[in-house]
């Protein structure tokens, strides 16, 4: 997806070093291949790629990796507003 | 093994007993000879097979049952059948799209064994037929979670595509006395929603992620399961893009239908009040203005999206309105005031709607989309009042 982008410098994922164990479940699952394994451990290598859908901080073994995540999806944004401010849980997109 | 009917056994034809195998295919019942003279109609249709249950109904795509452990475990056909594809349109369309399911559950294809692949998916329809039709040929069991209906991707997003919901089951399901291995193989973009490690502890059974899409299926299992870093990446092609505009068009047209008559209600509204032809024309105008300005946001922003200047959605869609609406205004000879009116709301409705686009996309995160909204939403409100005014205004200047 190299040819689609979208906003630099707002993606919230965190890789904890110190808790990775190296099993690559981040790398197998991102579906924009932001990871790669360096001196076995995970690494990002394109944050600005990321789309904070989740699946790697799902599947990690160790919780070493942090993203606030969910659907970026502007109705469904749009719904959480206007039902108060709360991010998170609840909220139906499309 | 044991079979279902006891009284009127002597009645059972032949061939509703299941081959070696444990298959009793659907379509021999049918062909079965019918019996007795020819009345109205022709010949009398064939009986009922003992799969056809008080209360059930029997599906379509269902091509036989395999006996196993006292459970029928229907075998689906690869192929739709015109039924499907007609009810493919509609659900792209958004007219049957909110309740179009598959009873969740286990279901196989070709000939399953203890040995075959288990495949998991979601119960939407369009899914569960897209699946199916990329299994020709592949002795495989197929999964099927309770995703309400929502494709893997969204019912992930909703954790009804979830570690729990496929652990349940697999219990239900009695999947562990079918099979000898204990593998799962869920499509990638499930991860969201499934924990591997957890799916371990809670039933055993070992996830092996599949690819994202399911036409690489035959690929990823004749190569050991495993996936190259194609069948890893998420794609956005035209034709994957294309196919989600009427459903982003349907959905928005439900809304907006009463708008028309009060644009010719207001349009009447000038110094010649009730000029017909005045009237004809600002309703008009006004009338091509918004539904140009959704097909900018709703249609143009998303066929064209890689091509389009930005990476923010409401400027994209803002950029089309402001060259597809200038083109319009310019054509139809607009005055000055009630052009820029025009103009203004054209930008509004297409930027807004192309933002709304970031929710069908599978690259925007949310953190991005809030930010972009915050800046842009401000922005539409005030184009659509500053245009609306400037467009009844536009007639006493």
């Amino acid at each position: 997806m190299k040819s689609f982008r979208y906003l630099e410098g707002v993606a919230t994922i965190r890789v904890d070093r110190q808790r990775c164990v190296g099993c690559s479940m981040c790398l197998t699952v991102c579906p924009h291949r932001v990871f790669t394994i360096q001196e076995k451990k995970a690494v990002l290598v394109d944050r600005d790629g990321c789309m904070e859908c989740g699946a790697c901080a799902t599947n990690c073994p160790t919780e070493a990796i942090s993203v606030s995540p969910g659907v970026g999806c502007a109705s469904l944004i749009i719904n959480r507003w206007l039902k108060g401010k709360k991010i998170g849980t609840g909220g139906s997109c499309c | 093994m044991q079979f279902l009917p006891v009284a009127g056994q002597e009645d059972s034809p032949q061939t509703q007993q299941p081959d070696e195998a444990g298959i009793v295919e659907l379509a021999s019942l049918a062909e079965e000879e019918s019996s007795g003279e020819v009345c109205c109609g022709g010949p009398a249709p064939s009986r009922s097979t003992l799969f056809e249950k008080p209360g059930y109904e029997l599906k379509g795509y269902v091509r036989a049952f395999l006996r196993k452990d006292g459970d029928d475990i229907p075998l689906v056909k690869t192929k739709l059948d015109r039924k499907d594809h007609r009810q493919t349109l509609l659900a792209r369309l958004g007219i049957i799209r909110d309740d179009y399911r598959v009873p969740p559950g286990l279901y196989g294809t070709g000939s399953p064994g203890a040995d075959s692949p288990v495949l998991v998916t979601a119960n939407y329809k369009l899914t569960f037929d897209f699946v199916r039709r990329e299994l020709d040929g592949i002795d495989c069991w197929l999964l099927v979670l309770d995703t309400r209906g929502i494709n893997v991707w969204c019912a992930a997003g909703k954790n009804t595509f979830s570690t729990d919901e496929l652990v349940r089951q697999v219990e239900n399901t009695r999947l562990a006395g079918k099979i000898e291995h204990r593998r799962l193989l869920i499509p990638q973009l499930g991860a969201t929603g499934i924990a591997a490690h957890h799916v371990m502890l809670k039933c055993g059974f070992r996830v092996v992620y599949g690819p994202v899409r399911i036409a690489d299926i035959g690929d990823f299992l004749d190569n050991d399961m495993q996936a190259t870093e194609e069948m890893r990446s998420v794609t956005f092609t035209l034709w994957e893009r294309f196919e989600l505009i009427p459903v982003e068009l349907y959905i928005f047209n439900k809304k907006i239908w009463w708008v028309f008559p009060l644009l010719f209600f207001l349009g009447a509204l000038t110094p010649d009040f009730l000029s017909l032809a005045d009237t004809w024309r600002r309703g008009l105008l006004s009338s091509a203005a918004i539904i140009l300005g959704c097909t900018s946001g709703a249609m143009i922003v998303p066929l064209l999206l890689p091509w389009i200047p930005g990476r923010s959605f409401a400027f994209k869609g803002a950029l089309t309105g402001l060259l597809l609406g200038g083109l319009l205004l310019w054509v139809s000879g607009a005055g000055p005031v009630e052009g820029t009116g025009l103009l203004l709301i054209f930008i509004a409705i297409s930027s807004y709607l192309a933002m709304n686009f970031t929710g069908s996309t599978p690259y925007t995160s949310p953190t991005g989309v809030e930010k972009e909204m915050k800046g842009a939403i401000p922005l539409q409100a005030f184009a659509l009042v500053a245009g609306a005014l400037l467009w009844l205004a536009g007639p006493f200047i």
